[in-house]
Formats: C-alpha cells, sequence, structure tokens
C-alpha cells in the first residue's frame, strides 16, 4: 500500500522538477499577492498586523487554486491516468499520492515562505510561528479537498473557472480556522483549539476525499 | 477464459451495438472489426472495466469482470489510442515508472533490452518530447516486450508505426499468443499475425461472427 503512494509521489515530484515553470508560478503568484496588500493599504503596523493573517490564508487559497486544474489533466490527455485506473489496486491510493505530492510542490513552498512574508505586516514571533504552523497543517486540506473539484471537472471545457467555483465555498473552514489561529494567539486565547480542528479538516481531506476524488475520476474516464 | 454475453454499447441517445456475443480461450486472438465510430474503442474500454456495459455481461473465468476488480486488472494488458507516455521523461523512465505503477517488477537491464527490442537504442536518455509520433508509440508497445499478463487489449497498435515496426509488434503478439495468452485488438490494417488462432467480430450492421467457440481452460 505505501509502495503504491510511494511509486505516485515520485513520480509526480519528477515531473515536478521537469516543469519547474509551474511551482514557480503559484509561488511568485503568492508572494505578489501577499505584498500587494501593504502596498494598498498603506503602512500602518495596527491595521497591517490585523489583515495579515487572512491576507496569507486567501493567498495561500488562490495559490492552491492555480495549480489545481493540472492535477488530474495532464495524466486525463496523455492517457497515463487510463493505465492508473487499470493498475491492481485501488485508485483511492493512487489519488493519496497525487494528493501528497501536490502538497509537496504546491503547499510545501508556502509554509516555508510566510514567516517571510508575515515580517510585511509586522507580525510578532509568536504570531508568526503559529501563522507557519496553521499553514502546515491546514495546507495539505487544501489539496486533499480540491481534489475532489479537479477530479469533478476533468475534461470540462472552461472547467478552470468551474472548478474555483465548486472548491472555494469548500475551503471555508480551513481558512476560518487558518486565520482564526493567529487571530486567538494575538488576542492571547491560545492556537490549540483551532490547530486541532484544522488537523481534523486535513486528515479528513487527505484520507477521506481521495475516495470521491477516485469515484469522480472513474466517470470522467466512462 | 474471456466471455461476452449479449453485450450492448450505448453512447448519447445512440446504440452502437447489441447483443454482441463471443468467446475467447488461451492461444487465440480477437480481431474487432468495423467502420469508424461502430464502437470498437467503446467495446475494448468495456472489456478493460473502464466504461460500464449498457445491457449484458463480460466474464473472466466464468467470474464476471466487475466482480474480480482488481484481480481482473492484474491479468490485463491494455494499451489505449494514446500512448501513456509523460513528455518529460525519458522512454527508460516512463517504462520502469509505469512497471513500479502497476507494482511489477522490472529490472533497468530489462528495461533498456526492450526499448533495444523496439529500435529506440540511442534515444533512452532522450525526453519522449523529443521523440517523433512513431518513436514514441514504439516507446509505449516497448512494453509488450516483457509484458507476461494472460489479456492484451490492443486499440489500433499499429497506428504511426512503419512496417519494420508493425512486424516486430506482430511477431510479439505471436509470441503471446503461442505462450497461452489471449489478444484482443482493433486495427484498420492488415496485419497477419503468426501463431494463434483468430476469431473476427464485425461491428455495425453486420451481426458477430463468432462462430464455434473454443472449450475455455482456466
Amino acid at each position: 500500500m505505501l509502495s503504491v503512494i510511494g511509486a505516485v509521489v515520485g513520480r509526480d515530484l519528477r515531473l515536478a522538477l521537469r516543469r519547474q515553470a509551474d511551482i514557480a508560478a503559484a509561488v511568485f503568484f503568492f508572494i505578489i499577492v501577499v505584498s500587494l496588500f501593504p502596498l494598498g493599504v498603506g503602512p500602518e503596523p495596527d491595521q497591517l498586523r490585523r489583515l495579515a493573517p487572512g491576507v496569507l490564508w486567501v493567498a495561500a487559497l488562490l495559490a492552491t487554486m492555480l495549480s489545481l486544474p493540472r492535477l488530474f489533466a495532464d495524466d486525463h490527455r496523455d492517457g497515463t491516468l487510463e493505465q492508473l485506473a487499470l493498475a491492481p489496486h485501488p485508485l483511492g491510493l493512487i489519488v493519496i499520492g497525487k494528493v501528497v505530492a501536490h502538497w509537496l510542490v504546491a503547499g510545501l513552498p508556502l509554509v516555508l515562505l510566510a514567516p517571510v512574508l508575515g515580517i510585511q505586516f509586522d507580525l510578532a514571533h509568536d504570531a508568526l510561528v503559529v501563522l507557519t504552523l496553521s499553514l502546515l497543517i491546514g495546507t495539505p486540506a487544501l489539496s486533499g479537498i480540491g481534489a475532489i473539484g479537479a477530479a469533478l471537472t476533468l475534461g470540462l471545457r472552461g472547467g478552470g473557472v468551474l472548478l474555483s467555483l465548486l472548491v472555494l465555498p469548500l475551503y471555508i473552514p480551513v481558512l476560518i480556522f487558518g486565520a482564526g489561529a493567529v487571530d486567538a494567539t494575538v488576542s492571547g486565547l491560545g492556537p490549540q483549539a483551532h490547530l486541532s480542528l484544522l488537523g481534523a479538516l486535513t486528515l479528513g481531506g487527505v484520507f477521506f476525499a481521495p475516495w470521491p476524488t477516485a469515484a469522480a475520476l472513474r466517470v470522467a474516464l466512462e | 477464459m474471456l466471455e461476452a454475453l449479449n453485450l450492448e454499447c450505448v453512447r448519447g441517445d445512440r446504440r452502437l451495438f447489441a447483443d454482441l456475443s463471443f468467446r475467447l480461450a488461451g492461444g487465440e486472438m480477437l480481431y474487432l472489426q468495423g467502420a469508424n465510430g461502430s464502437g470498437k474503442t467503446s467495446l475494448l474500454r468495456m472489456l478493460c472495466a473502464l466504461t460500464p456495459v449498457a445491457s449484458g455481461e463480460i466474464r473472466w473465468c466464468g467470474q464476471p469482470i466487475s466482480r474480480l476488480g482488481d484481480e481482473f486488472r492484474s491479468v490485463l494488458c491494455y494499451l489505449g489510442h494514446q500512448n501513456a507516455i509523460k513528455d518529460e521523461l525519458t522512454p527508460l523512465e516512463n517504462l520502469l515508472t509505469a512497471a513500479r505503477l502497476a507494482q511489477e517488477p522490472l529490472s533497468e537491464d530489462a528495461a533498456l533490452a526492450a526499448l533495444e527490442r523496439v529500435g529506440l537504442q540511442g534515444r533512452v536518455d532522450l525526453a519522449c518530447r523529443y521523440l517523433s509520433q512513431g518513436q514514441k508509440r514504439r516507446a509505449a508497445l516497448a512494453r509488450l516486450v516483457y509484458e507476461r499478463r494472460a489479456l492484451w487489449v490492443l486499440d489500433e497498435p499499429y497506428v504511426a508505426l512503419d512496417k519494420a515496426a508493425v512486424d516486430l509488434v506482430a511477431g510479439l503478439i505471436g509470441a503471446h499468443l503461442q505462450r497461452g495468452g489471449l489478444a484482443v485488438l482493433t486495427t484498420h490494417q492488415a496485419v497477419t499475425v503468426a501463431a494463434g488462432a483468430v476469431r473476427e467480430v464485425w461491428l455495425g450492421g453486420l451481426a458477430a461472427s463468432s462462430a464455434g467457440a473454443a472449450r475455455a481452460s482456466c
């Protein structure tokens, strides 16, 4: 079971490394969107500090959305997805592998950049730590939930817009608890409750969402 | 071993074929013929359980394939219209990753030997996007050199290949039939496969003509 997931992750990472422009596009999008806010709303530290968690989380959602349409589309176009569906193990395991690979390529860079970008918003040290932690715990859920939308819109013309409409509402809980964790830290309440809920969402996103995703892929292949 | 009972295929509101039955035993090849759009690819995808049948049943060793699931998929080798070749990877990496995803043991030497057999020596370290259409097809077909699964389902395997490669692939299918394997394929080219009994099924208008079903041996 783990060897199947490992094989898929290995393959997708190798493909991503051969196509670095895709990773760079999402990362630079994240950096630019986050950096535009201090320029737009003015350099008042109090205001920026209050905006920071929401801005970073919304930018992370949008950056993840950028790379989602290609999650299955390339495999679908060149026939690899058929071969994956015909492999003698559950398609859900393969989807888990693809979700993990997507997070490593699209989610992890955002987590690593967040503390640097947070400095622009004059966040305190403990808030920066919680922000990074909340992204680390929460972004895998974005990949997992997004995979359902990517599978449902596979092969549709103009699927990208539909994908956003389908997936962004499902991201709302992740956004609320992710940004809420930082707010709770700033106001002195402690982030544990928010982080635990984020963890639950991620477990659901990575281990339960792949099965409906697999069902949607089988329908797309018919 | 492979049995189809009263298959029906409906695409949109059109019925492509109905009441199609055939039976295929080890060492036999089924040659699907029919005009464009007569449902050949649909039938092949039904045999792989990628497309559900509208009515009827497909059985492998007496069991419906929908119930066999993974067990059936582990004896099936399907090559579709698309090559399932990743443009970013080299032919060698393509073969090795495909084998790893299918959980099949494939050594690098065996993969290299297969690529050499299909005439890709000197190209094994070149990303597939630099290969011609025919060379990509060859890279996809290299799998047939070492593939030992019992049922081969091949959708137009000879497309884009030159004469020598067509003969090579026909030889590989012949060897597979001699080992007691089964093959189902579509093609518009008249290619004779040396070994094995050949059955033919015509789709579209004409009734299926696969008289004299052989005994299955499972």
